[in-house]
């Protein structure tokens, strides 16, 4: 009954982007294309879920050293280490899923979500299954948030907006529309 | 170096927060009440005048093809310097701030001043640059609380002032909740945006009048 509270907290009701603010800059930045923000929305999962496993190993390791204070430099060396190691497998094995994703590889590394999912599941003490259920729901989450809100945006920039409201502040009021019908789900548990 | 320069381009023309959209998530995340707003501009301040001072000093020793790496781990240092001294002294704030302090590591306020300017200039232009964007920030984070503290839940200086109840300005009934919560978050950022954008554009046409006067 946890493993499917945690699906639905982190696909809807206490979704990162939408209701806890977590991954904005990636949110605006690489929403204006569908195309671009499903290849984000992908990336994102995978180096979510993958970091989840990484950093409950590391975790575990620190906790046995009893150096638990350690946890966010640790964390995010080995999240920054996991996107240059993707970087770098695909590159050479996967060119095709390597290009398609371009710049936004290693801008995940400061994609404040998934330091986040890592900390929320060393602060909650999740298990290994939860952790990874965790990072690859929340990544899902990310997903499907920033899908809705790029095809939103391709609607938006077609219309005829009052000038100071062209470009950023439009988009944000947007988002905090679509942060409306999130909060429809709030009620939601198991 | 123009000092007075530095403390414009922070506080206004290049505000990190309005004008670069640097730093987002913890902008629109804690901007709940002034409490909130100011410990966490000071915090991120600290941390900035910090890394920038560090990462300036060893710019000549850093390999530019690590560069990256190097920053984070730096910056990760101070900012776990700064979680536990305020989880020992200010508790409220920790608690209150929670996941939000850790995440300045991912900040791009700091990592980008590190990259952009520590990198390039000395010890001192570095702690000014550090200490005049903490301020922007701070000022601008400072600005979104007080509008949604105001509109949310009817005070000024919750956490603060009045022992921890803040001033009550609007009676009971009148504010809205939804104002403090994300949906709020996003659409009072929207139109302080909006708002520096028109007032950005008006000081641009009366420059351009004001030179085409001459």
């Amino acid at each position: 009954m946890q493993v499917f509270s945690i699906i639905i907290a982190a696909l809807l009701s206490e979704n990162y982007v939408l209701v806890k603010f977590l991954g904005i800059c990636p949110f605006l930045g690489v929403s204006k294309r569908i195309n671009a923000a499903l290849g984000m929305g992908f990336a994102v999962t995978f180096v979510m879920t993958l970091a989840s496993l990484m950093c409950w190993c590391v975790y575990q390791l620190l906790i046995l050293l009893n150096l638990a204070y350690m946890q966010t430099v640790a964390f995010i060396l080995v999240i920054a280490s996991i996107v240059q190691l993707v970087e770098m497998f695909l590159r050479k094995k996967v060119p095709g899923l390597y290009n398609a994703l371009g710049v936004y590889l290693p801008l995940i590394t400061t994609n404040c979500a998934v330091l986040a999912v890592v900390l929320v599941n060393a602060q909650k003490n999740y298990s290994l299954l939860l952790s990874l259920i965790n990072g690859c729901a929340s990544g899902l989450g990310f997903l499907l948030a920033i899908v809705l809100f790029a095809s939103l945006r391709e609607q938006v920039d077609r219309a005829d907006t009052p000038d100071c409201f062209k470009g950023a502040p439009i988009s944000l009021v947007a988002a905090g529309l679509l942060a409306m019908a999130f909060m429809g789900f709030s009620g939601m548990r198991f | 170096m123009n000092f007075k320069k530095q403390f414009l381009d922070g506080l206004l023309t290049k505000n990190p927060v309005l004008v670069q959209m640097l730093g987002m998530c913890s902008a629109l995340a804690i901007s709940t009440s002034l409490f909130n707003g100011l410990g966490m501009g000071i915090a991120v301040t600290v941390i900035t005048i910090c890394s920038n001072v560090l990462i300036s000093a060893l710019r000549k020793v850093i390999p530019s093809q690590v560069r990256i790496a190097a920053y984070i781990t730096i910056i990760a240092g101070f900012v776990t310097i700064i979680d536990l001294l305020l989880k020992a002294y200010i508790p409220a704030l920790s608690e209150s701030l929670g996941v939000f302090i850790p995440l300045i590591v991912v900040n791009c306020i700091v990592l980008g001043r590190a990259e952009g300017f520590a990198s390039k200039h000395g010890v001192l232009a570095s702690a000014v640059d550090g200490l005049c964007q903490g301020i922007g920030y701070t000022a601008a984070l400072v600005l979104i609380c007080v509008i949604r503290e105001l509109l949310g839940s009817g005070t000024f200086g919750g956490g603060l002032l009045n022992g921890g109840e803040g001033i009550r300005i609007l009676p009971e009934g009148i504010p809205a909740m939804m104002v403090v919560m994300p949906v709020g978050g996003f659409l009072v950022m929207g139109l302080v945006l909006a708002a520096s954008q028109w007032f950005t554009r008006r000081m641009d046409k009366q420059n351009k009048k004001k030179e085409a006067g001459k």
